[in-house]
């Protein structure tokens, strides 16, 4: 039985570990500037796991096979342990595991430590039961006034957009997310409703949209293309489909776009929609 | 220390009739065997309900026949509705949670034996106990009442009577916002959705009434280990599954108060118009919500998960107690490093509470809170990994006996490590980016708080067995047992992992609506295989467990050779645990292979005759005589 154990110990090991090496089930193509960034600190982290799940592993193989009871009289090594080794595979965990915690916040901190870069494009992101809209300044670049008793979906006034107020008549209000490449976003993030979250797999990013609270957040983009947005947050029955794409165009065809007036910008928006491809997964 | 004064206050004489006997019982071993059976109850339902989880995330879109007979409106001609997977979801979780990983292990095993393994009567406040399981039972009906509330139309119709918060029938099988139920969604009532009425209201205050339950219980594990130690008992002689008991009971008494406190203020924010989690200004499914002002989801989420990471170790701790005590005893070697595994379960224990914002990196909390709270969690990491070295430690050099409780000891230890390990990955703030809400999330926590717990009840389960009703379980059918479940949640968790990596988010009904996920339908499609393999050889436990309760070979009165005091009293043990005699212990928990002793294993109530001599093999102070330290 030892025997057999052990080796069933070793199998799932080595398929464990083969399933992370040959990266056959692996992220996305990285696109924001700070990806590549995340996906290096997983590596030195699925690393350090692998190597600490394997020794664990391998060695816990070991020790079964190798103590397995066999029939001679011997009795077990009587030891009460050995306080030194203790000490040392404590202060080895302690140093390695705080490294990699310590490690681990610099990109989060290059993103939520500080305010978005000057220059940044503001784009406003509001969710509901089960749509995102996106809502755009428009020419002035200054968003109007909202308010929650304006609402009116079948309207198209998915915001609560005062039209009556200044800064408010270019305002536009789109359900696709499009954004310029290899230049600072800022999206305003909040909710109608319930809580959302916002993940796009390829910007390495997600945020929760929460009901109450307007939460900016700012990235870049460096990669022209189309991509699915997925609302990661329980948010209700369809939560599974509350989905959106957001496009990444080229820096001039980004400006042009959004200086159209909204039915323009809404029709052009459709055109690029279709232009684009998704990723080949 | 147990003084003669004690004595007389806790003895209760042994009852009669059928009644005070084995339902109101005040007999801790009774109170344990019936949390037991609530938990082996808990877990079938919870186990069907992932089979139909898998079911519908596999083959979507199929008319399943007795569904539609059941549920004609969450599954209409059949077909598993995404409101009725969600319900799923969220029973599966709340049943696993609460009633199986909470009940079983401390309510259960720990009642059982903590009062034996310290060499006491009974608990320190029988009729406490009693109340606390009786507590649960009506959590547990309550929460059973949500399933029909929501999922039968009949029942449903007699709860919306009691006005529109209670508005109940939607065809699901309770409320569908996950086991950690955030509001708003839990808390907007029926223009919520499906599952939001009468299934949320049953649904807290099952949770309520299960905190109430769960804080007199940890009141009298705590009562009773520092107590009612018996002669000798000193606390560094206890068997690690005693401190685990302990460090569980303080947990939970520091953490289900506020759990309580966060579900009787959701509850007023539904059905007594207050806000503490509803901020003013929501429009939800096309009106404005007029009447709530100033509240924050937020606050939910810090109440919640201060109980709910605390919860997580309440589920490991007691498996962690038990995988130590069986590792010991068939490896036939004294526990490596007995200290440190005290200092470790505490540590762990202490640390659990200042971590709860690893659930929240991304929910807006401050950024600057989120990286301490990263931190600390990687800094668990450490005693997580000390329990780890030591349980190897116990192992080198032992002479392993591979029973079935033995097995399933060595399993606990190995999923630990693969679940746990993962920790690395998600209390990182930068890779929350990416793996928050993913499988990655639902693949560590499963191994490390379900999978890994469930193996160390299993392991607790054969080893006690015999002591609990005379009678050994099947050890072939035992093995069986154990084979086809260890490699069954590797098959079903590690692939969890390439779902995460991938991107897919949890909770989903489906996954066919985005492209990013088109490379996971061979993944989904294997771990539901899995998955029904995993769950079908469950029902030879079950069968073994019942047949052998009956028709099993007699135990002798210590059939594994084992040291603590449980093993020195009658199989079962008598009303009063020692028949009125009161045990003196002499010696540390895990006296194996002591050189020169006439058999392998020296009971902590053999007096001092068979005393080694200090510096032979105890080179660290590690508890061989624990009390003179």
């Amino acid at each position: 039985m030892g025997r057999a154990l052990g080796i069933a110990i070793w199998v799932i090991t080595i398929l464990s570990v083969l399933m992370f090496v040959t990266k056959h089930w692996w992220f996305p193509e990285s696109i924001s500037e700070h990806g590549p960034a995340v996906d290096h600190q997983f590596m030195i982290t699925i690393i350090v796991v692998g190597v600490s799940f394997a020794a664990a592993q391998i060695g816990l193989g070991w020790v079964v096979w190798k103590y397995r009871d066999s029939a001679s009289a011997q009795r077990a090594t009587y030891s009460h342990g050995n306080n030194r080794l203790e000490v040392i595979w404590t202060i080895v965990t302690a140093v390695v595991f705080i490294s990699l915690a310590v490690m681990g916040q610099r990109v989060w901190a290059s993103l939520h430590l500080h305010a978005a870069p000057p220059g940044s494009y503001q784009i406003e992101v509001v969710a509901q039961q089960f749509a995102w809209t996106f809502r755009y300044p428009g020419k002035d670049g200054v968003f109007g006034r909202t308010d929650p008793s304006l609402i009116n979906d079948e309207g198209q006034n998915f915001v609560g957009l005062d039209e009556t107020a200044p800064n408010a008549k270019d305002d536009i209000q789109v359900s696709t997310l499009v954004i310029p490449a290899n230049q600072p976003v800022e999206l305003i993030l909040r909710s109608k409703d319930v809580t959302h979250s916002f993940f796009v797999p390829q910007l390495r990013f997600k945020q929760d949209l929460v009901p109450g609270m307007k939460i900016p957040v700012h990235f870049t983009a460096t990669k022209v293309g189309k991509y699915e947005i997925a609302c990661a947050e329980l948010c209700g029955m369809n939560h599974y489909k509350m989905k959106s794409y957001m496009l990444v165009l080229p820096k001039e065809e980004f400006i042009e776009l959004t200086n159209l007036p909204p039915a323009q910008f809404l029709a052009k928006k459709d055109e690029l929609l279709a232009k684009y491809q998704l990723p080949q997964y | 220390m147990a003084e003669a004064t004690h004595e007389e206050v806790h003895r209760h004489p042994a009852p009669k009739g059928f009644i005070r006997k084995y339902i109101f019982s005040l007999d801790h071993k009774v109170i344990g065997i019936q949390y037991i059976l609530l938990a082996l109850t808990a877990v079938v339902v919870g186990m069907v309900m992932s089979v139909l989880m898998r079911m519908n995330l596999s083959w979507p879109g199929t008319k399943w026949p007795i569904m539609g007979t059941l549920f004609p409106t969450g599954a209409p001609g059949g077909v598993i509705s995404p409101e009725f997977y969600l319900s799923l979801v969220t029973m599966h979780g709340t049943l696993m949670v609460f009633f199986v990983l909470t009940t079983a292990p401390q309510g259960g095993f720990g009642n059982y034996f903590l009062p034996i393994q310290i060499g006491a009567e009974d608990m320190a406040f029988p009729v406490l106990n009693m109340l606390s399981f009786w507590v649960t039972f009506v959590g547990f009906i309550v929460l059973l009442t949500a399933i029909f509330a929501e999922g039968n139309l009949t029942v449903g119709a007699w709860f919306s009577k009691l006005g529109t918060s209670f508005a109940a029938g939607s065809g699901t099988v309770g409320p569908i916002g996950g086991w950690t139920g955030y509001p708003p969604l839990s808390a907007l009532g029926k223009i919520a959705g499906p599952g939001q009425g009468a299934g949320v209201n049953l649904w807290i205050i099952s949770i309520a009434i299960f905190c109430v339950g769960s804080l007199l219980g940890a009141l009298n594990f705590i009562t009773t280990l520092l107590n009612m130690r018996t002669r000798g008992m000193s606390l560094m002689r206890m068997p690690l599954t005693c401190w685990a008991w302990f460090t569980t009971a303080i947990l939970a008494l520091l953490s289900f108060p506020v759990l309580l406190a966060g579900g009787i203020l959701l509850l007023l924010d539904r059905i007594g118009g207050t806000s503490f989690f509803i901020p003013g200004g929501l429009f939800v499914s096309g009106s404005l919500v007029p009447l709530h002002n100033g509240g924050s989801p937020l606050l939910w989420q810090h109440l919640f998960w201060f109980f709910g990471h605390p919860e997580v170790y309440i589920a490991i701790l007691p498996g962690m107690g038990a995988t130590s005590h069986v590792l010991s005893t068939f490896a036939r070697k004294p526990i490596f490093g007995y200290r440190a595994m005290v200092f470790a379960i505490f540590a762990i224990g202490m640390l659990g509470f200042f971590v709860w914002g690893h659930h929240m990196f991304i929910s807006g909390m401050s950024p600057y809170s989120a990286i301490a709270f990263s931190i600390l969690t990687l800094s668990i990491g450490v005693p997580s990994a000390i329990k780890t070295f030591n349980w190897l430690g116990t192992l080198w050099g032992a002479k392993i006996r591979f029973t079935t409780p033995m097995l399933f000891a060595i399993g606990f230890v190995s999923v630990f490590v693969a679940g746990g390990i993962t920790g690395l990955v998600l209390g990182q703030t930068s890779l929350d980016f990416f793996f928050h809400d993913t499988y990655f999330v639902t693949a560590h926590f499963h191994l490390v708080m379900g999978v890994a717990s469930i193996f160390g009840m299993f392991a607790a389960t054969y080893f006690w067995f015999p002591k609990m009703f005379g009678r050994m379980m099947n050890e072939t059918l035992g093995k069986l047992h154990f084979w086809v479940t260890f490699l069954g949640v590797y098959a079903i968790f590690v692939p969890f992992h390439a779902m995460g990596m991938l991107g897919m988010p949890r909770r989903y009904a489906n996954f066919g609506e985005y492209e990013f996920l088109k490379n996971s339908h061979s993944l989904v499609l294997f771990v539901t295989v899995a998955a029904i393999i995993t769950v079908g050889i469950q029902f030879v436990f079950y069968f073994n467990l019942f047949w052998s309760m009956f028709w099993g070979k007699k135990a002798s009165d210590n059939p594994w050779e084992a040291t603590t005091l449980e093993w020195t009293t009658a199989t079962p043990p008598p009303h009063d645990n020692f028949a009125g005699v009161v045990p003196t212990v002499y010696r540390g928990p895990y006296e194996f292979a002591v050189p020169g002793a006439p058999r392998d294993f020296v009971m902590q109530t053999e007096p001092e005759a068979v005393e080694v001599t200090a510096e032979l093999g105890d080179r660290s102070g590690n508890g061989g005589n624990g009390h003179k330290h």
